[in-house]
């Protein structure tokens, strides 16, 4: 293998990263967005090409591999975080996505999802979150708002959905972060900081499935309105959001609460919360804010801490056996326990 | 007092029965690794119930481990015992009816109270009211009473002393059969490192069961069974279970690629992920993953990482891994899928031996789905079995099924130990450079196996997309279209049927036309060779055939069964391999089925090969 920390300048660009096949996604779909992005970011990251491996169960988001000129595994349905596993463990020196959605990852592979973020392996996750089910015709999804009329729920959905960003802090996992297939440069930055982290990246991405859920995210992304709704978050900086870059997420004792710069004297930008992307009471606050029209959306890194990696300790436990007990035998193994011999 | 003679046999069934937290299992395995390292061949059943620790005394709490030994070559932990150690009255009640007539009974009379009869069901004690003297040889033993007085003065507590009762019976029948208790002290040794009292207990009531036999002199009789003339060679005992650990580590430093077992728990195959698990020292990688689907997902992603990659699981797991083999089928990635088969439908008898998932095996997929599955015939084949499986997924690009089953999982019998060196070689070879011109072609198959080039992610040059869409021929782009559908679907077929062309030709045992065959796979093998072998004696006109490849079936297979008037299929099912054969050959093929949750006995095969020939 490789040895990536001597590779400097590989001479990749992103057309390296392109395949031959046509993609086949919906005009206008934010998967489009997502797809270029990553190829433009990988160029960047110094990894020999031939060590991304990219890994996606079932669903529109999951077509991404065979758009991708890296090895691919387009899976089955809910598994891919499965098979990500099995994949990085047995070699870790790959650079290892899956790319997945909010039925792949959320319902029937929702299993997969949080194990992989507990384990902790190095493995980053790009969950497209479009709130639908989109290649199975428009039937709601765990990510849908209650209530949400689609074909299978004419009367409105009956279960809440789930939380993602919370999902993923309740499953301990070490990365935490959310941006928006409109807005590239954000996506860029978080993919490039998801490759950084070492251990499970759990990357939520909104995106806007035009056929079946289209302006899911619209209060989001429409540039008249989205600064009001949506606070970008960076490490050691406070937490301003605004039209005018006037208002600010306070907290009083326990309880987060909305500043306004221009319209109250009494407060100041020293009010204003610091992000800490390592507090966890913090990134727990600001996945609550999900959903919650009191609150603007976070977008951007909501948690990240060092912790052991899961393929790092598996390849310790070999370490220390092979120290204690030597390099194993088989056929010392095999002529082992209570022998005899027939002369 | 009487002197005591010895007699001597040629073979030996004991049923060693008790509560579950009586040692039963450890008391057989004892009497089994001495029995094996004194020289006969043997063959064990050990046979316990679902629940850890059922309520104490009750019928559904009986543990049981049935050991059969014997100076020539067995096949089966036998049909009935001729002893019957009963540890208490549940045990008793539960196993009498199986014993030989004027067998021999071993009781614990110290646990035959009021309570305990009640639970077993007796309305009186049968030690007692003379129910047994004419037809059995009973030896009521206070067991429990005996060893409180051999451990007396010993710092361990009651309950400790109690529990040594089962090193008693050992003891007593290490003498009744002239074993060694040598092995069986190391072993104590071994175990009770740290607790010195506990080895002193132990080996108390171990010698305590001894001298009882040599002292009292209430038995008449003690047995010599002779060594059995085993080929040369050094020599072990194992169970399935290990055996197809150690026959995947051997076919991983064959093949030179790193071993990856993905799993999840699951009775009665845990085992190999425990002895995997064991060896980090191998660099075998083992993941205990979050549920059955997982632990064969991952399997498949390190597949196509180059490992040699395998999962363990048995019936209601396999189920689970269904959609994942349809995967590794459509990706064509090599993967060792064992099945350890219990008794079913759904949960079924967990710890209890069948050979029920046949079907699902060989067909229980959507779609054609073809995988190669072969059956281990005893504990020891297990190795070979698990070695071969890996060979052919290498070779072919598959999955291949192992279908073991609880009773050679657990089971065990002396193991003629094989040489590394001696296996046959598993060729593995990654693609390194383009297949085609200028490009990598995935898809691009062996002209002889039709197996598709390997080529794992960190080779330059050769990125390419694997998936569970229908995949073009030769490049393995996406396709949809019909021809390439047709094709792709034959081509996989042919693939795996090609694989019958590594079978070395089909034994028959006895001769190659005749009366009647019997034709069993898995581990009926056993029960099936004794029942041929007693006819034989009987001067009557019937062979027998094993069936290793149940799938594809070997080629020459249709013209041996066409050679025989009647053919009899013995197994733990309803009939499934028998359809099979129906199917294949139109061959008025009959079936032995009998679903207790044990072997078949060989009795029963005999009885009904006898009645086939109407005689």
């Amino acid at each position: 293998m490789v040895d990536m920390k001597k590779i400097k300048s590989l001479d990749l660009s992103r057309m390296d990263f392109v395949t031959d096949q046509t993609v086949k996604w919906c005009p206008g779909c934010g998967d489009y967005s997502i797809l270029k992005q990553t190829q433009r970011v990988l160029p960047e990251l110094g990894v020999p090409k031939e060590n991304f491996l990219f890994i996606s169960g079932i669903g529109c988001s999951s077509r991404f591999p065979y758009y991708m000129n890296t090895y691919g595994f387009h899976t089955i349905h809910g598994r891919a975080a499965a098979i990500a596993s099995g994949a990085k463990l047995a070699n870790p020196d790959l650079s290892v996505w899956v790319v997945t959605g909010d039925g792949d990852a959320l319902s029937i592979g929702g299993n997969h999802t949080i194990h992989l973020m507990r384990r902790n392996l190095d493995i980053n996750i790009l969950l497209f979150n479009n709130r639908i089910y989109g290649l199975t015709k428009g039937q709601y999804s765990p990510t849908s708002e209650l209530g949400k009329v689609t074909k299978s729920t004419p009367m409105g959905s009956l279960d809440r959905p789930f939380n993602p960003t919370s999902l993923a802090l309740g499953s301990q996992a070490t990365f935490v972060a959310r941006t928006i297939d409109r807005n590239p440069k954000h996506i860029q930055s978080i993919l490039k900081s998801a490759y950084h982290h070492k251990g499970t990246s759990f990357v939520e991405i909104y995106q806007n499935c035009v056929i079946f859920n289209d302006g899911a995210f619209e209060n989001l992304t429409n540039k008249k309105i989205l600064s009001n709704n949506v606070v970008q978050l960076e490490h050691g900086q406070p937490m301003i959001f605004g039209k005018n870059r006037n208002l600010g997420i306070h907290l009083d004792g326990n309880t987060p609460s909305i500043i306004d710069l221009d319209k109250d004297d009494n407060v100041s930008i020293d009010d204003i919360l610091i992000h800490d992307e390592k507090d966890i009471v913090i990134a727990s606050m600001l996945s609550s804010f999900t959903y919650n029209d009191n609150f603007p959306t976070p977008v951007g890194i909501i948690y990240a801490v060092d912790e052991p990696i899961y393929e790092d300790l598996s390849q310790k436990q070999i370490d220390t056996a092979i120290e204690k007990q030597g390099k194993g035998d088989i056929q010392a193994l095999l002529d082992s326990g209570n022998i005899w011999e027939v002369k | 007092m009487p002197k005591t003679k010895i007699k001597h046999v040629d073979h030996v069934v004991i049923r060693f029965a008790g509560d579950s937290g009586d040692g039963m299992q450890l008391t057989g395995s004892r009497f089994t690794d001495s029995t094996a390292i004194f020289g006969n061949d043997l063959s064990t059943l050990p046979d316990y119930p679902a629940e850890i620790r059922a309520p104490a005394g009750s019928l559904a709490g009986v543990s049981v481990f049935q050991l059969h030994f014997s100076s020539k070559d067995i096949y089966t932990p036998g049909d009935r015992p001729d002893v019957l150690v009963a540890m208490n009255p549940a045990a008793l009640k539960g196993h009498l009816a199986d014993l030989e007539p004027n067998g021999i009974i071993i009781a614990n009379s110290d646990t035959f109270n009021k309570k305990n009869l009640n639970l077993a069901g007796y309305e009186s004690n049968p030690l007692e009211d003379g129910s047994l003297e004419n037809e059995y040889e009973v030896h009521a033993i206070r067991m429990t009473n005996l060893v409180t007085k051999a451990c007396k003065k010993i710092d361990i507590s009651l309950k400790d002393v109690e529990r040594t009762k089962n090193m008693f019976a050992l003891g007593l029948l290490f003498w009744m059969y002239n074993r060694s208790t040598e092995t069986t002290i190391q072993w104590l040794q071994n175990k009770f490192k740290n607790k010195p009292a506990l080895i002193e207990a132990n080996t108390r009531a171990l010698y305590a069961g001894y001298h009882y036999g040599s002292t009292t002199r209430i038995f008449t009789v003690r047995y010599a069974v002779e060594k059995a003339t085993l080929p040369p060679g050094k020599y072990r005992s194992i169970n399935g279970n290990y055996a197809i650990s150690l026959g995947l580590l051997a076919a991983a430093e064959k093949s030179g690629l790193p071993l990856f077992f993905g799993g999840y728990p699951i009775t009665p195959a845990s085992e190999i992920l425990h002895f995997l698990a064991s060896y980090r020292n191998f660099g075998v990688k083992t993941f205990q993953a979050e549920d059955e689907i997982a632990g064969v997902s991952a399997a498949i992603g390190a597949s196509f990482i180059g490992n040699l990659a395998c999962t363990a699981t048995s019936g209601p797991g396999m189920a689970l891994k269904t959609e994942a083999l349809g995967l590794a089928i459509m990706a064509e990635l090599p993967l060792v899928v064992v099945n350890v088969q219990r008794g079913g439908p759904s949960t079924g008898l967990p710890t209890k031996t069948e050979q029920s998932d046949l079907f699902q095996a060989v067909m229980g997929r959507n779609a054609d789905a073809p995988i190669p599955v072969i059956a281990p015939s005893t504990p020891g084949d297990c190795f070979y079995t698990a070695y071969e499986a890996s060979q052919i997924a290498i070779k072919y690009m598959t999955p291949v099924i192992v279908l073991s089953d609880g009773y050679l999982a657990n089971g065990s019998e002396p193991w003629h130990i094989p040489k590394m060196a001696e296996l046959p070689k598993i060729d593995v070879k990654f693609e390194t450079e383009y297949n085609g011109k200028d490009k990598y072609l995935p898809y691009k198959r062996n002209k002889q196996t039709l197996a598709r080039p390997w080529a794992i992610p960190g080779t330059p040059k050769l990125e390419h997309r694997l998936g569970g869409l229908e995949k073009e021929d030769v490049t393995g782009d996406v396709n949809y279209e019909a021809d390439n559908h047709h094709l792709m679907t034959t081509l996989r077929a042919q693939k795996i049927a090609n694989v019958a062309n590594d079978y070395p030709p089909t034994k028959v045992f006895g001769k190659d036309n005749g009366d009647l065959l019997i034709l069993t796979w898995g581990s009926t093998f056993g029960p099936g060779r004794v029942a041929v072998e007693r006819l034989h004696k009987e001067n009557l006109n019937v062979s027998h055939v094993h069936l290793r490849y149940l799938n594809p079936l070997p080629i020459d297979l249709g013209g041996i069964l066409k050679k025989f008037k009647h053919i009899l299929i013995p197994e733990i099912n309803t009939g499934q391999l028998r359809t099979i054969i129906r199917a294949e050959y139109i061959v008025n093929a009959e079936g032995l089925n009998i679903v207790r949750g044990r072997p078949i006995r060989a009795s029963m095969i005999v009885n009904r090969v006898k009645k086939m020939l109407g005689i």
